[in-house]
């Protein structure tokens, strides 16, 4: 089943296209990656699939609704969440917190609730709290949910950076460079951690630098290259596509595959 | 409940009974007694902008403001329209909440250093209004005799005694609702956005609606606090709208330290015992205050309660962190347990961590969150 439709998306800066007409299937229960060199405009296509950006032509349909012009609150409580490239955290809040506010758009109490404790907002507490560390566990980094977000490994915040968005109960996780930043030996690690997340029910669009990384995860690639779609297929057709390897890989994707 | 022994607790609570005591060693001084009780409505007005500031992260200089609305709003009620003190109070605090959300909808479009002057010139237009609107506020000649509350032949608010402890209760209603909200996730919401406004945008918060809300909370509180201080001091001036009033609060919250629950009243006290204690000096009492303040900033930025609260953190977060690697320490690596940075080890028993949180999970009511 198509999980994400996008149809023509475009979005202009002034005179600039940072995407234009980029149309994209993102399939239930696979990994999808999006390729390309700076400034191809993927981190763009993930703002505006988001809601941090309205797009100036275009459409996008998650689950069969039209999400163009939601609000990032909307996109989030309809179930698409995401994490950025640089690891963003919460840093003078311990891991467990961090992941607790991935639980915010879920909870229902206010503050009455709150000021008079009722059940409603003591069930959602414990609810809360279960899931928080739920996610954090799935993401190998439970041991660490009382120290503090500055005070962890790099690897540590990326995942807690996925927990977190885990913990807003996506469908369809957003995975800005998730492995950026993170020494090679662990990018194995970081990978199974992508690869499992289908099988929880999440399905990925992801953007990545590491070659090796994405042949080795994606169900399909979309290259971009100035903003616009390059080629779109299965590992093995983008490694071998003379566009791509004109445009994007280069020499160095050929000695690295 | 471990939450009970939470050090941070016990301290907000004995200074709570401590204020509460005061009564009891100055019964007799009414002058002691009015300065207290004024210090506590500035304390209300103080929590107010603890929860847009403290909380949220948005500097709002127009405090000063909200709090001579409810000021004035029960000093012309009571006194002109001759309305009973606690009709006034409930409509001047919705007046109040009114004026605080509609102010919010403009001054929310702007961000940082622009909402904190654009809510200065909110705060001085309101005090302009106050004290130019001769035909309504009296001007410069203020209201006299705003009335006491009525006690329904029950209390006589005219003992300074009674009125301490109405405000004391109003307070305490104040300091229990910002414990309440910083437990909760309406107040993990606030913080958010104190900490990342992108950040709380992608994990789904509604920034704009929640510092909305925060916003008007925070007027509320500067009407409750205004219009007590109006019935506790008789006699109310533009002054009690100026800028001046603002910059007050902030030195409190400052003092006391930002998004505490303690803070705001521990500041107010504090910082209203320093200006009666150097009062002789009139206007020159921020020669001795100022340095004392800024020595506050550079030494202890999130004031007494964040500069104590940082040692209670500090201990409770190693006891946990030992106590969650416990079960797979076993072998001998205690060393590395003992550092507040633990390094990473890849090598980790994934499962014997989960383990060891999962049979704890259910009393992880943070500690830290409760401060």
């Amino acid at each position: 089943m198509t999980l994400l439709e996008i149809r023509g998306l475009g979005k202009r800066f002034g005179g600039l296209d940072a995407v234009k007409d980029v149309s994209l299937d993102v399939e239930e229960g696979l990994i999808t990656a999006v390729i390309g060199p700076n400034g191809a405009g993927k981190s763009t296509l993930f703002n505006l699939v988001h809601g941090f950006y309205r797009p100036t032509a275009g459409t996008i349909s998650f689950k069969g609704e039209d999400i163009t012009h939601s609000s990032p609150h909307r996109t989030v409580a309809g179930g698409i969440a995401r994490t950025f490239q640089t690891t963003n955290l919460f840093d003078d809040s311990t891991l467990l917190e961090n992941v607790l506010a991935g639980r915010i758009v879920r909870s229902k109490s206010n503050v009455f609730d709150a000021v008079f404790h009722t059940p409603r907002h003591r069930r959602e507490t414990c609810i809360n709290e279960d899931k928080a560390v739920e996610a954090l566990e799935f993401c190998g980094v439970a041991e660490y949910q009382h120290d503090l977000a500055s005070n962890v490994p790099q690897e540590v915040q990326k995942r807690t950076a996925v927990a977190m968005a885990l913990a807003t109960e996506p469908e369809l996780l957003l995975l800005d460079e998730p492995a950026g930043g993170i020494p090679e030996e662990e990018t194995v690690d970081f990978g199974n951690l992508i690869r499992s997340l289908p099988q929880r029910g999440v399905s990925v669009l992801l953007v990545e630098h590491k070659m090796t990384m994405i042949m080795d995860l994606a169900d399909t690639i979309l290259v971009l290259d100035h903003g616009q779609k390059l080629a779109l297929g299965v590992p093995a057709e983008i490694q071998s596509d003379p566009d791509v390897i004109r445009a994007y890989l280069g020499s160095t994707a050929q000695e690295e595959n | 409940m471990n939450s009970m022994k939470n050090p941070r607790i016990i301290g907000t609570i004995a200074v709570i009974i401590l204020l509460g005591l005061t009564p009891l060693a100055f019964a007799q001084e009414n002058y002691t007694m009015r300065v207290i009780t004024v210090g506590m409505c500035a304390a209300i007005a103080v929590y107010g902008l603890n929860i847009i500031l403290g909380f949220t992260g948005q500097l709002n200089l127009a405090q000063g403001g909200f709090f001579g609305i409810g000021a004035y709003g029960v000093g012309l009620l009571t006194t002109d329209y001759e309305w009973t003190f606690w009709a006034a109070f409930v409509v001047s605090v919705i007046g109040t909440a009114v004026i605080g959300y509609l102010c919010g909808l403009l001054a929310l479009r702007t961000k940082d250093e622009y909402f904190a002057i654009f809510t200065m010139a909110i705060g001085f237009i309101i005090f302009l209004v106050i004290s130019r609107w001769e035909s309504v506020t009296h001007a410069h000649s203020g209201v006299n005799n705003v009335k006491f509350p009525e006690g329904g032949g029950l209390v006589d608010f005219e003992s300074p005694v009674a009125m301490f402890y109405l405000v004391f209760a109003i307070l305490l209603v104040c300091v229990y609702t910002t414990y309440a909200i910083r437990r909760s996730s309406v107040g993990r919401t606030l913080l958010t956005i104190r900490t990342s406004e992108d950040l709380a945008d992608a994990i789904g918060v509604r920034v704009g609606f929640s510092k909305q809300l925060a916003f008007a909370a925070s007027a509320v509180f500067g009407g409750i606090g205004g219009g007590l201080y109006a019935t506790v001091v008789g006699f109310i001036g533009p002054d009690s709208a100026s800028i001046d009033k603002t910059f007050e609060f902030l030195m409190f919250i400052l003092v006391g330290g930002m998004g505490t629950v303690a803070g705001p009243l521990l500041g107010s006290m504090i910082v209203t015992f320093l200006f009666e204690l150097f009062q002789d000096f009139q206007a020159y009492r921020f020669i001795v205050l100022g340095p004392i303040i800024v020595a506050l900033v550079i030494f202890a930025p999130r004031g007494i309660i964040g500069y104590l609260g940082g040692f209670v953190d500090k201990r409770s977060r190693r006891r946990r962190v030992e106590e969650a690697r416990g079960a797979e320490d076993d072998r001998g690596s205690a060393d590395s347990s003992n550092s507040d940075e633990p390094d990473y080890r890849p090598e980790r028993n994934v499962a014997g961590g989960a383990e060891s949180n999962a049979s704890r999970s259910g009393d992880t009511t943070s500690s830290e969150e409760t401060k």
